[in-house]
């Protein structure tokens, strides 16, 4: 990959190559329990732990722009489309919405 | 209870209390004996008054006769009392005194004694038994034809001399030492008054004191008995305190739209009445999930403790409240009949609620094991080989992580929260008000437990 490419740009990128992606860093607590809901639900997301990867630093303030939120991890992709943090995914899974756009984004069968 | 002024009377030779002061005019009016009737004396022209009495009436009314003494006492009546003193000539014994020996308050009975022929009354519970109890209008008694009316708080007092008869017979000197000792008897009375008022002020402030003191243990639960454990001292903090104000408010106002909820499911009314009680009850839910968000990033600790509920819920807490995925259980039959789709819409609620549940109580593992770790790493060994610097370090790693306390606190309520709405999205609205009672029912039964609990005799 270029070196000057654009942080939101990779992002953008990752985020499409898989049905359910998850941005996270390795030492947050709040991302083990999403990738743990996920699990949870039978759902096997591909994660990106930020603090492991060279150019994770500049990722992780393109995500804390995008999403206006200071706590910029864990950020959950869902079928390319950006879904939330944490709050966001909770809510969307107890108002019944999470469930199908993960089975239209090939995440779920059943 | 009044709260009475014990105020010194401003006429020393009336014994009353300013604010039930009989005016002048108003006592010299007056011919006749004047029984003591709650009406009546809450007539003007009673010329009783007092300032916020709700139960209270004004007292006694004295008024002599013409050539004798007629008195009619009239109790002052706490709350309910009733009393009633017939009117009574009151005479003097042979000093001209009355003894008021016997004048107890009782409750609900005409009380004050007769002594002689005549008696009055009484003073409180303080058994201001005085045998030479007298107004010192005694020195007005001359006036054959005046009439003295004379108030008290209580109850009603005196008497008067027959002035008459002493004034032809016995002489000068004897008045004048009657009237001494009548004189010193309603000083003595006076002083006797204001020690009593100042006891029931104080009881009043007391009350109040307690009153508030109980309210703030019933949140706290049994904090503020049981000591504070980690606190070294450090008292309760504001957020705190405030958010245990804000919630005995809460419950309150939430247990009265519920017993509007109740009244309204049993008397079948419509519903479109029927959902204005049941959005006001979800409305009010969404009050307390924004004051308990104010009050973790006040104070995380004390709103994960759980000490603002009471001990048996507080048992069964879960990351800082009640779990979702349990109320969803308790309400399982109470709900029928269910439609197919609501069936699965309240089966994928359960489900999800519960996934949502176990994933946070993961994430809070791992942050207990993170601190742990990081609380226990090797550069902060018993050898003492760390530097202060490492020291910091760790700390500063440990302060990140407890930080995300407050997060998954919030999480929690934002779950119970959405999962409260999704519920009532799924529901008719005479099935959201059922299952608004049977969770109420539910936490004011385990509240009531928890009570019971407390109270229990012991060995």
């Amino acid at each position: 990959m270029p070196m000057g490419s654009d942080p939101m740009e990779r992002v953008v990128k990752l985020a499409s190559e898989s049905a359910i992606v998850i941005f996270s860093v390795s030492s947050c607590c709040m991302c083990h329990a999403v990738k743990r809901l996920f699990c949870g639900m039978g759902v096997n997301p591909t994660v990106y732990e930020l603090d492991q990867d060279p150019r994770g630093k500049d990722m992780e303030r393109a995500l804390m722009r995008l999403l206006g939120n200071p706590q910029a991890v864990p950020v959950v992709f869902i079928g390319g489309k950006l879904i939330g943090s944490m709050d966001r995914v909770m809510a969307s899974h107890i108002n019944g919405t999470l469930v199908p756009l993960l089975k239209e984004a090939g995440a779920l069968w059943l | 209870m009044q709260s009475f002024k014990a105020a010194t009377p401003t006429n020393p030779d009336m014994f009353c209390h300013s604010s039930f002061f009989l005016r002048g005019d108003d006592c010299n009016g007056r011919n006749q004996a004047r029984f003591s009737d709650l009406g009546e004396l809450d007539h003007p022209a009673a010329a009783f008054h007092h300032d916020d009495a709700v139960d209270l009436s004004p007292s006694s009314i004295f008024s002599l006769k013409s050539s004798n003494v007629g008195v009619v006492a009239t109790g002052l009546h706490y709350g309910a009392l009733n009393t009633s003193i017939g009117a009574t000539e009151i005479v003097s014994t042979g000093t001209g005194c009355l003894d008021t020996g016997q004048f107890m308050y009782q409750k609900g009975t005409t009380f004050g004694a007769s002594l002689g022929n005549g008696h009055i009354e009484n003073w409180g519970e303080s058994g201001l038994a005085d045998n030479s109890q007298q107004t010192d209008t005694s020195t007005d008694v001359d006036t054959d034809d005046k009439n003295q009316l004379h108030g008290v708080q209580h109850g009603a007092i005196i008497t008067v001399d027959s002035v008459d008869q002493s004034k032809t017979k016995t002489g000068d000197q004897k008045i004048l030492r009657r009237l001494a000792q009548n004189r010193e008897a309603a000083r003595k009375s006076r002083l006797r008054k204001k020690a009593y008022v100042q006891q029931l002020e104080n009881s009043r402030l007391r009350l109040t004191q307690l009153e508030q003191e109980l309210q703030k243990a019933r949140q706290q639960g049994m904090f503020i008995a049981s000591g504070l454990s980690a606190e070294h001292g450090h008292s309760i903090g504001n957020g705190a305190l405030a958010f245990g104000v804000d919630y005995a408010r809460w419950l309150d106002e939430h247990q009265r739209l519920i017993n509007d909820l109740r009244s309204a499911v049993n008397s079948h009314m419509g519903d479109n009445e029927l959902r204005i009680l049941v959005d006001a009850v979800m409305a009010h839910y969404d009050e307390i999930y924004r004051l308990k968000s104010i009050a973790t990033k006040a104070d995380v600790f004390h709103m994960l403790s759980g000490m603002w509920k009471t001990p048996a819920e507080r048992c069964f807490m879960w990351l800082g409240g009640y779990r979702s995925s349990e109320f969803l259980k308790i309400l399982g039959n109470h709900l029928e009949p269910l439609t197919d789709q609501q069936l699965m819409g309240i089966c994928n609620l359960q489900q999800s609620s519960q996934q949502a549940e176990d994933a946070l109580s993961q994430g809070m593992e791992a942050l207990q094991q993170s601190l742990v770790d990081t609380l226990s790493s090797a550069c902060l060994g018993p050898t003492g080989s760390g530097n202060v610097a490492d020291y910091m370090g760790q700390m500063a790693i440990a302060m990140g992580k407890l930080a995300t306390l407050e997060n998954f606190l919030h999480q929690a309520d934002l779950l119970r929260q959405q999962t409260l709405q999704q519920l009532h999205r799924i529901l008719t609205t005479r099935q959201a008000a059922r299952a608004l009672l049977v969770i109420n029912d539910y936490t004011s039964r385990l509240r009531a437990l928890s009570s019971l609990w407390l109270a229990r005799p012991r060995n």
